[in-house]
């Protein structure tokens, strides 16, 4: 008998392990997939290391700050700064037509470039700061007002809102056209007033980290460990049930599969509701360049671009959308002298439509990776100088590989559009953590986690 | 998990109690390990944690369930405001830690 099984060996059911192994309960996560990690897993191909999911950590604050969600999870893990070995962005910026609004990891460059591009909006914009510092992270009725209804009271210049939206929507907004107030605060503050870093070994120094600490506290891993069902007895989990037929007694649950995901395993539930599933997928295109992103005089570390006054956010008809996107290189992020990047590479992500993608004959998938990488690429180099004759090498991941990694339905980057704050289910000991529990991100999802353990797991 | 850190044992002795002294350190040492960037030295006893310390409600549970594990003390949540302070938190333990010793 387990104290709890953790459904999910992402960032946030590994998080939740390990407070839950430190103060001594026996814990087992269970993981669908032979990998760890989630969205944010790795892999090798053709020789070379490849993330899936990682642009860039959100919420960096420096050594020694005691505040804010990276400082929390330091301390709340037992982790030291160090440990994740963080290099700061060199600086990004939202790229729209015949007009840019750079930012970094100080905020002032932000607010000069506000001030600058659109100084009618200044007292405007520190009222919208003034409102995102009031905003109190846990109540669900004000996590559910309409961003954009909120940004129209304050702010009256309609393209200073769609630059705004832009990079929140795209790091974190499961909602199409609108976003909840409360996410545009959380993302707001992780990626302007915080700001974005990352390890140079990329997102496997972060797993690994997760994972030594969860196992050296005696936690139990196991991979190839689908759960197929949740059994229940009268309002209460009683166990689980792996896709090999083995079942498992414990005390409670914490699943990160996702709320319609999670519902559709208990067996004392025959109908979901999968409308209530998200529908926001992406591909994203990786180019490996025969020299550093620099040498072509770019040295941008995330691009958000768009190219109109209005920001488009949602499922596109066709199998992608490439009037958006985000252009990452992790090439250009401040590392030591001498620990730059072997190889340059570009990412760029777009939106796409999973069943367009899950429909397509192998030959034909095939296919469209090739054409859409094309026009991806031909999309960002409007925003971008041109890379596509230094390219030695790509890959491409769909909507059909999301689904792989995580088992999100649709393939859902941030999952559904409704998030469970309190992470509380119908039944009194089954919790959810992770992407539709509210925070996502790699900071988001390992708070999440945190959090969930901390409030349902070790109380009792 | 026992392996990788000092072991703490409950036992029940009579004569040699454990003092506040006793009792305070083994507080500091639970906020070290809490909170290690955090100077201690200067810790004023009758001014709460949170008006000193970068501490929030994460970081009490912390304490709670750091004498939970070193001495199977279980605090009921209504408890909670009594650590407040270390004066405040060392006079609410004394009468349960009195009778307990850590033997490393
Ligand atoms: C292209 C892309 C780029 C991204 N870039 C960034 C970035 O730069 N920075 C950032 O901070 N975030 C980024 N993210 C978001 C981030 O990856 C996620 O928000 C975060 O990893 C979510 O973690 P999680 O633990 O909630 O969920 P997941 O990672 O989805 O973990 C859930 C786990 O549960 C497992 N599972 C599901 N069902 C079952 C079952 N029935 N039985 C057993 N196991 C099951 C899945 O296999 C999976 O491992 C990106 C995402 C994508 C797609």
């Amino acid at each position: 008998m387990y104290d709890t099984i953790i459904i999910g060996a992402g960032m946030s059911g590994l998080a939740a392990g390990i407070r839950l192994a430190y103060y001594d309960q026996r814990v087992c996560i269970l993981e669908r997939h032979y990998t760890i990690g989630g969205l944010n897993s790795f892999y090798r191909l053709r020789g070379r290391d490849y993330d899936v999911g990682l642009h860039a950590i959100t919420n960096f604050t420096p050594k020694g700050a005691r505040k804010g969600p990276l400082a929390r999870l330091l301390k709340q893990l037992r982790f030291r700064w160090e440990d994740f070995a963080l290099s700061e962005q060199i600086g990004s910026s939202v790229r729209f037509p015949g007009i840019e609004l750079q930012f970094g990891n100080d905020f002032e460059l932000l607010r000069s470039e506000v001030y600058r591009k659109f100084p009618h909006q200044k007292t405007a914009f520190e009222n919208l700061l003034g409102r995102i510092s009031d905003y109190d992270d846990l109540d669900q009725a004000s996590f559910e007002l309409s961003a954009r209804q909120v940004l129209c009271e304050v702010i009256d210049d309609p393209l200073l809102i769609e630059m705004l939206l832009c990079p929140l929507m795209w790091y974190g907004n499961a909602r199409e056209d609108d976003m909840d107030f409360g996410q545009f605060c959380v993302m707001f503050r992780s990626i302007f007033l915080e700001g974005l870093a990352r390890p140079r070994a990329g997102v496997r120094l972060v797993i690994k980290n997760l994972v030594r600490k969860f196992r050296g506290l005696g936690g139990e891993l196991r991979l190839r460990s689908g759960v197929e069902k949740i059994k229940t007895d009268n309002g209460r989990v009683i166990g689980v049930v792996l896709e090999n037929g083995e079942e498992l007694e414990a005390r409670r649950v914490l699943s990160s599969a996702g709320w319609v995901e999670t519902m559709r395993l208990c067996d004392d539930i025959s109908h979901v509701e999968t409308r209530q599933a998200g529908q926001l997928s992406f591909v994203e295109t990786i180019s490996i360049l025969d020299a550093p992103p620099s040498k072509l005089g770019y040295d941008e570390t995330i691009v958000f671009f768009n190219d109109s006054e209005k920001f488009p956010w949602r499922k596109p008809d066709e199998l992608c959308d490439v009037r958006t996107g985000v252009i990452c290189s992790p090439n250009n992020f401040r590392y030591e002298r001498g620990e730059e990047l072997e190889d340059g590479s570009i990412r760029i992500t777009a939106m796409a439509n999973f069943d367009r993608w899950v429909n397509l004959t192998d030959e034909q998938y095939r296919l469209e990776k090739l054409r859409w990488y094309d026009e991806i690429s031909a999309s960002a180099v409007r925003f971008m100088p041109e890379f596509r004759n230094r390219v030695i090498d790509t890959d491409m991941f769909t909507p059909k590989t999301i689904r792989r990694f995580t088992w999100h339905e649709n393939g859902a980057v941030y999952g559904a559009p409704y998030k469970r704050l309190d992470g509380t289910t119908h039944l009194q000991n089954l919790f959810l953590c992770g992407t539709d529990q509210g925070f996502v991100g790699i900071v988001g999802a390992i708070m999440s986690g945190i959090t969930i353990a901390n409030q349902h797991c070790l109380k009792d | 998990m026992w392996a990788q850190r000092e072991v703490y044992f409950l036992t029940f002795r009579s004569g040699n109690e454990m003092t506040r002294e006793e009792i305070r350190d083994e507080i500091i040492d639970i906020l070290q390990d809490i909170a290690p960037d955090e100077d201690l030295s200067g810790l004023d006893d009758k001014t709460t944690f949170r008006d000193q310390l970068e501490m929030d409600s994460m970081d009490f549970l912390d304490i709670v369930m750091e004498l939970r594990k070193r001495y199977r003390i279980q605090i009921p949540e209504e408890d909670y405001p009594h650590l407040a302070s270390m004066e405040s938190t060392i006079n609410y333990l004394e009468p349960v830690m009195k009778d307990m010793q850590r033997v490393s």
